[in-house]
């Protein structure tokens, strides 16, 4: 069919070289657990958008997201709150003390909690700085999650899914095959049993997340993972979950993990 | 087979369609996922039901199935089978049952319920995110008659 040639699975010619240098890998094996649900590949969503958008995403001067990774740097070293602290008075260089942090999140802290990166950087502003917690989709937020996540660019995703983290990840798990809403679709339906396929003009990923938060050109603007979520659910004709649940959180760990092994692009770009 | 034979003496009997319509819980489901009856008695209407099945805020079946009959809708989908020559596939109570829920036919379908209101896990009010105040406010997809528009439609397409 014509019309739907357009699209096409996973492109297999093209390379996501960063500035001319720096080569993500965009697949990768899939992850054990997985047990061939997504056969033997997890691909990255960067495969299976259009040229431009993939473009936009090698370059980062073309790439919009790091005018928000600026404003987070920026941040970083700025005191507020009560503390008149900054994040660098702590935790120094963002560049050595946040490297592979993105990669490991979400994780169960010392207080058995499963939490986000938004979370440990909401602790960190509430009870280290004094300062206000940032809403889980503001800007300031995105721009520290962006300029946190970069960090991390190139890395594996190796997010815990044993010990601790396992109940979470159950319940993720059984999030993610849940038929949602009066369309009653789960994720897994359109992002495992169709990735590669078109509903309508949108060609279908694998749904992973090892690019977030990225630049929307629909939205033209940041999207945080649990915003992606919300969406997701909301065109099941569903009532999602609140940015920053517990529920999404959870989904959030077992989304991640079946990208393990696939590079953080953090900041990614997508139509 | 009955439901039909009775359908028509009842039509017959009284002259015009005057049956009422049939509520997506009443909807007499034969073992095999079909439903013989018509949801109105009103015969549907081929060309109302192309205008359901291509708008997105309608049927929107487009986002799934291809149809090749009709080359000038953009953006068809390749989620499900291509439409053209279903009419040869099924008959048209199978047609029915599966735009007023295809689960009856493929227990697992990816397919939603055209005509349904529920149980669903965590309906919300068409696209708005908020969830039902009343169960009015969960309303089918597609009212009956546009599902009888759907199936007439649907019957056209033979190879
Ligand atoms: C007063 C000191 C202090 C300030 C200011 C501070 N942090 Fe922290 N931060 C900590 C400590 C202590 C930890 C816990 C370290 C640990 O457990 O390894 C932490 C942990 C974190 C973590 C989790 C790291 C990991 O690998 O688990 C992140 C992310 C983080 N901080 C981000 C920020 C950001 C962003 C800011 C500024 C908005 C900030 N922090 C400000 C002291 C601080
Ligand atoms: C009705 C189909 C549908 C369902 C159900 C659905 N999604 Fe999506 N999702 C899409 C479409 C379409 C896109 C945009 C194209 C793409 O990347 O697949 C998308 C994109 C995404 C992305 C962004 C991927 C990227 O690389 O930018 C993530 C993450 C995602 N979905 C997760 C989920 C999760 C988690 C669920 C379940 C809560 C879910 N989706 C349910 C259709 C769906
Ligand atoms: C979200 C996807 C989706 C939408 C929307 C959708 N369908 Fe389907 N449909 C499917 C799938 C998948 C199948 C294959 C059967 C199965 O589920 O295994 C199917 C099967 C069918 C079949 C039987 C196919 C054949 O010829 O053998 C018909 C007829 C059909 N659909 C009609 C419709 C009509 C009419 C609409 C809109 C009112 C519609 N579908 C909307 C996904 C969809």
């Amino acid at each position: 069919l014509a019309l739907t040639a357009a699209h096409a699975d996973p492109v297999q010619d093209d390379q996501l070289l960063i500035n001319g240098e720096e080569e993500l890998a965009t697949q990768a094996p899939a992850p054990d657990h997985l047990e061939g649900a997504l056969g033997d590949t997890v691909y990255s969503g960067w495969l299976f958008r259009d040229t431009d958008t993939r473009a936009m995403q090698k370059d980062d001067f073309d790439n919009p997201m790091f005018l928000f990774v600026d404003a987070g740097l920026e941040t970083w070293s700025t005191p507020e709150g009560t503390a008149d602290k900054s994040c660098a008075d702590c935790h120094n260089d963002i560049e050595e003390s946040m490297k592979g942090v993105r990669a490991q999140m979400p994780k169960v802290n010392d207080k058995g909690e499963l939490w986000a990166l938004e979370n440990y950087v909401n602790d960190c502003r509430t009870n280290r700085m004094g300062a206000e917690a940032w809403g889980w989709n503001s800007q300031e937020m995105k721009n520290m999650t962006a300029a946190i996540g970069l960090q991390s660019r190139g890395m594996p995703v190796a997010v815990k899914i044993d010990g601790e983290a396992a109940p979470f990840w159950e319940k993720g798990k059984e999030m993610y095959y849940t038929r949602f809403g009066q369309l009653e679709m789960s994720c897994a339906n359109c992002h495992e049993d169709n990735f590669g396929k078109n509903i309508r003009s949108d060609h279908l990923s694998q749904g992973q997340i090892n690019g977030f938060p990225l630049y929307r050109l629909k939205d033209q603007g940041a999207v945080s993972m649990h915003q992606r979520f919300v969406g997701c659910v909301r065109d099941t004709r569903g009532v999602p979950f609140e940015a920053g649940s517990q529920e999404f959180r959870e989904l959030e760990l077992y989304v991640a993990s079946r990208g393990n092994g696939l590079a953080v692009e953090t900041p990614a770009v997508r139509h | 087979m009955q439901h039909i034979l009775v359908l028509t003496v009842v039509v017959a009997g009284l002259g015009a369609p005057v049956m009422a319509e049939i509520a997506p819980a009443d909807v007499p489901w034969a073992e095999d996922g079909s439903i013989s009856e018509s949801l109105t008695g009103t015969p549907g209407k081929p060309e109302e039901g192309k205008v359901v099945m291509t708008t997105n805020a309608l049927g929107n079946c487009v986002a799934c199935h291809a149809i090749e009959a009709l080359p000038d809708v953009p953006f068809q989908g390749n989620i499900g089978p291509q439409l053209d020559g279903a009419a040869d596939r099924w008959s048209e109570a199978q047609l029915r049952g599966i735009v007023v829920d295809a689960k009856h036919t493929f227990p697992d379908s990816f397919m939603p319920g055209m005509y349904k209101v529920g149980p669903f896990i965590r309906p919300g009010v068409a696209y708005t995110a908020k969830p039902p105040e009343k169960p009015e406010d969960i309303q089918p997809i597609l009212s009956a008659q546009q599902v009888e528009d759907v199936v007439a439609y649907l019957m056209t397409l033979k190879e």
